[in-house]
């Protein structure tokens, strides 16, 4: 299960759609919107956008990779887009695997990857009303040729 | 004299503020480059190239240098730094 979506994140969805009985642990991540920014700023809330037609086909290039790298597991990623409040999850994963050390290294693989290849943009709003966009750190920003 | 070739421009994030229009098409001579299709857009948004270092140009979904030739019906994107996540 792969998808973006303007729609709350419900993690207990993605939990069912990697659970079978083949696996002795689950893990879970979730991003979510925090009050104060990077540099310290008080934050309202977020606004995603994505390019979905280059997006959605590289969460699942990395959900493939991280299969291939730690074998049994199963995946299940979504991403949040539009207006997002404090709190509220940015994006979810959850990872099934027979064992927890593949489960948990396959989860860190499968957000570090989206965080610097999948087109996705992040807008904070702030108290005051001032936007701006925010990239993640430099180096790791830029989707690559396939 | 071959016809004009039409390409759908898709763009995002701070380049699409920077643009004002997240789409639009663009009339190109045949043979016409991705970076063609970009100094078009730089064209009407001078500002845009002050960004040009940083964006990345897909073609119909792939990441693609300048040079890439341009087809009628293609889709350019025009994709900043991500911030995901």
């Amino acid at each position: 299960m792969v998808e973006i979506t303007e729609s709350a994140l419900d993690l207990a969805t993605l939990i069912a759609a990697v659970a079978g009985n083949d696996a002795g642990a689950v893990v879970t991540f979730q991003g979510v919107v925090r009050e104060r920014s990077d540099d310290d700023r008080p934050v309202l809330g977020l606004s995603y956008e994505a390019y979905p037609a280059m997006a959605l086909p590289e969460m699942r290039n990395i959900c493939r990779e991280a299969e291939a790298a730690f074998p049994g597991i199963r995946i299940a990623l979504a991403h949040r887009v539009g207006e997002l409040a404090l709190g509220e999850a940015s994006v979810a994963i959850a990872v099934a695997a027979p064992h927890r050390r593949s489960a948990f290294d396959a989860c860190a693989y499968v957000i570090d990857e989206l965080k610097k290849r999948v087109p996705i943009w992040k807008e904070e709003r702030y108290v005051g009303g001032d936007v701006a966009w925010r990239e993640n750190p430099a180096g790791e920003n830029m989707p690559q040729r396939a | 004299m071959a016809a004009n070739i039409s390409v759908r421009v898709l763009a995002f994030a701070r380049v699409r503020e920077l643009l004002g229009c997240a789409e639009w098409t663009l009339q190109l001579p045949p043979g016409a480059t991705v970076a063609d299709a970009w100094e078009a857009l730089a064209e009407r948004a001078e500002p845009l190239r002050a960004l040009a270092s940083s964006t990345r140009l897909a073609q119909n979904g792939r990441i693609v240098d300048g040079g890439a030739p341009l087809h009628d019906g293609d889709e350019v994107a025009l994709l900043p730094p991500v911030g995901g996540g």
